[in-house]
């Protein structure tokens, strides 16, 4: 059976695959609930009978086969540090962390497909791709779900599709979101409007992880509300559309501010990596905000490339659990600061100083050469 | 679509946020024109209406809606889930749960899914049956219409058609 410590010791395939031409879209992501006719829903059922459901959910997962040798626990066999890591992985939801005996989750060995079992719903499966790759991301999961058909009988009603435990899940039960960064958005004060007009044609604008979460590091989720009366085509087709259109956006903005107000992107750039680089306590909070200018820098050019999938590793790992997870011991706000900043540093540590040469055309714009005594 | 206070034709919905909660309420013309709902100027008074609503029902309330509260509570055969649990979880006990609390879950589809019937994915297994039901459906529809529209001939062939499917399903 895979260890925790295995699982985890891995970055997910999602962190390492950023692309260079998706640079604003992070990961995707594709959600299907799928529950068991004839029993309760998990939140509803007696422990008995949840004990019973999973001893039907588990072997049909298990053997799927892209979930040979996978991660597969109760969860009255994990710790709460290592449920909070799964949750900072994004592999099980905040909600589902909270559950014990009864509820449980397999989870692939490179993180790219992750089923909860007994969460709101019998069944929660998700897949998770970088950049902007949903429908590949859908294509996946559903063969997995077409297969557990074959040994599981679904609750499904010819009007209401697939029956959830929520009726906001009716129908589908499909939820597609993506993570975006967009730092360039945000810098030029336009993401209020582009986010509303997300939101106006029926998406979901939330923050890092999900319902109630505030965006940090300028990491935002888009995802479909609807999931009855359309087919999980059409409802993939518009979202992919939307995120494209805003990760133009995200690019223009960029571009534009780089003409416009090149010394201001590098300053901001420069520090985010000087706050990095030497810093002996940072919060998370900071942490995430430093290290998405860094990730910025990274496709700006600023810094190589693979300075992207560096950030995106760096912001799991400096998140609370994680740590905790790394000092193997109960950490004080303090010592966590502490910690956060140690591994930062360490990680940036033969990251060079952002090559910069904007700065050197902007001085020569702002000092015509026969223009400064010094010089001569 | 019935009026929740009367059983005409419901053609206002009404939708409030109220308490961190979507409330809705199904008006015909007569129910909404004697509560002022259709005057844009009378907006309090649906606020009033909705929070009325969320009472235990009040005289207007028909005879149907009677009948079932004398009974008791609605509760699901299946798990126990009852209408009131519904109201404080907005979410079921489990899939029977649809069937049961049928009525009291469709004014609630309509504020927060494109559409009231599934297009999508169906399970293998229950296709046959699950196009089966929708060819039922158009059928008692288009039987209906041939009623309404005295062409016999026609809405006995369709009854036909609707018995040979009713027994395959069986």
């Amino acid at each position: 059976m895979m260890r925790f410590s295995t699982l985890i010791r891995h970055p997910a395939d999602w962190m390492t695959g950023a692309q260079a031409d998706q640079c604003a879209v992070v990961t995707s992501r594709i959600r299907l609930a799928r529950n068991l006719r004839g029993h309760s829903f998990p939140g509803w059922a007696k422990k008995s009978e949840r004990a019973e459901t999973l001893e039907i959910l588990r072997p049909a997962v298990e053997g799927l086969p892209p979930m040979k040798d996978a991660f597969s626990r109760e969860f009255g066999d994990l710790s709460s540090v290592q449920k909070q890591v799964l949750v900072e992985r994004h592999l099980i939801s905040r909600e589902h962390a909270a559950r014990s005996e009864g509820s449980g989750a397999v989870i692939e060995r490179r993180q790219s497909f992750s089923i909860m079992l007994n969460e709101e719903d019998h069944l929660r499966m998700q897949s998770i791709r970088p950049g902007l790759r949903l429908k590949e991301a859908y294509q996946a999961l559903n063969a997995l779900d077409s297969e557990l058909e074959q040994k599981l009988e679904y609750a499904f009603d010819p009007t209401l599709g697939y029956l959830t435990t929520c009726p906001t899940n009716l129908g589908t039960g499909l939820r597609a979101s993506s993570m975006l960064h967009l730092p360039g958005l945000v810098l030029s004060d336009q993401i209020g409007p582009v986010l509303q007009a997300v939101n106006k044609i029926g998406l979901a604008v939330r923050g890092l992880y999900g319902e109630g979460t505030e965006s940090l590091g300028n990491l935002y989720q888009i995802s479909n509300q609807s999931t009855l009366g359309e087919s999980e085509e059409t409802i993939i087709n518009r979202l992919d559309r939307v995120i494209a259109q805003v990760a133009s956006h995200e690019q223009n903005a960029r571009e534009k501010l780089m003409e416009d107000d090149p010394s201001m992107v590098a300053d901001k750039i420069g520090r985010a990596y000087g706050v990095l680089r030497n810093a002996h306590l940072i919060d998370s909070k900071e942490a995430l905000n430093h290290l998405s200018l860094l990730r910025l820098g990274g496709n700006l050019g600023f810094f190589p490339a693979a300075t992207v999938n560096l950030c995106d590793t760096l912001l799991m790992d400096i998140q609370q659990a994680h740590l905790q997870l790394h000092a193997g011991t109960k950490l004080s706000p303090e010592s966590r600061d502490s910690i956060r900043a140690e591994i930062v540093r360490s990680r940036l540590q033969s990251l060079d100083s952002p090559d910069i040469d904007t700065k050197k055309n902007n001085q020569t714009d702002r000092f015509p050469e026969d223009g400064n005594p010094e010089d001569a | 679509m019935k009026c929740d206070y009367c059983d005409s034709k419901a053609t206002v919905f009404l939708t409030q946020l109220a308490e961190g909660q979507m409330k809705k309420v199904c008006l015909c013309d007569s129910c909404a024109k004697e509560r002022g709902v259709t005057d844009p100027t009378g907006f309090s008074l649906a606020d009033m209406l909705v929070s009325n609503f969320q009472d235990p029902p009040s005289p207007v309330v028909s005879g149907k809606r009677r009948e079932r509260s004398a009974g008791g509570a609605k509760v699901c055969p299946e798990c126990g889930f009852t209408v009131e649990d519904f109201q404080k979880v907005r979410r079921f006990g489990c899939g029977k749960c649809y069937q049961v609390f049928n009525e009291e879950l469709a004014p609630m589809l309509r504020g927060m899914h494109k559409g009231l019937s599934h297009i999508g994915k169906v399970p293998e297994g229950l296709m046959e049956s699950h196009f089966r039901h929708k060819r039922l459906e158009e059928l008692h529809a288009k039987l209906e219409q041939a009623i309404a529209s005295e062409s016999y001939e026609d809405a006995a062939d369709i009854r036909d058609e609707i018995q040979t499917l009713d027994e395959v399903g069986k």
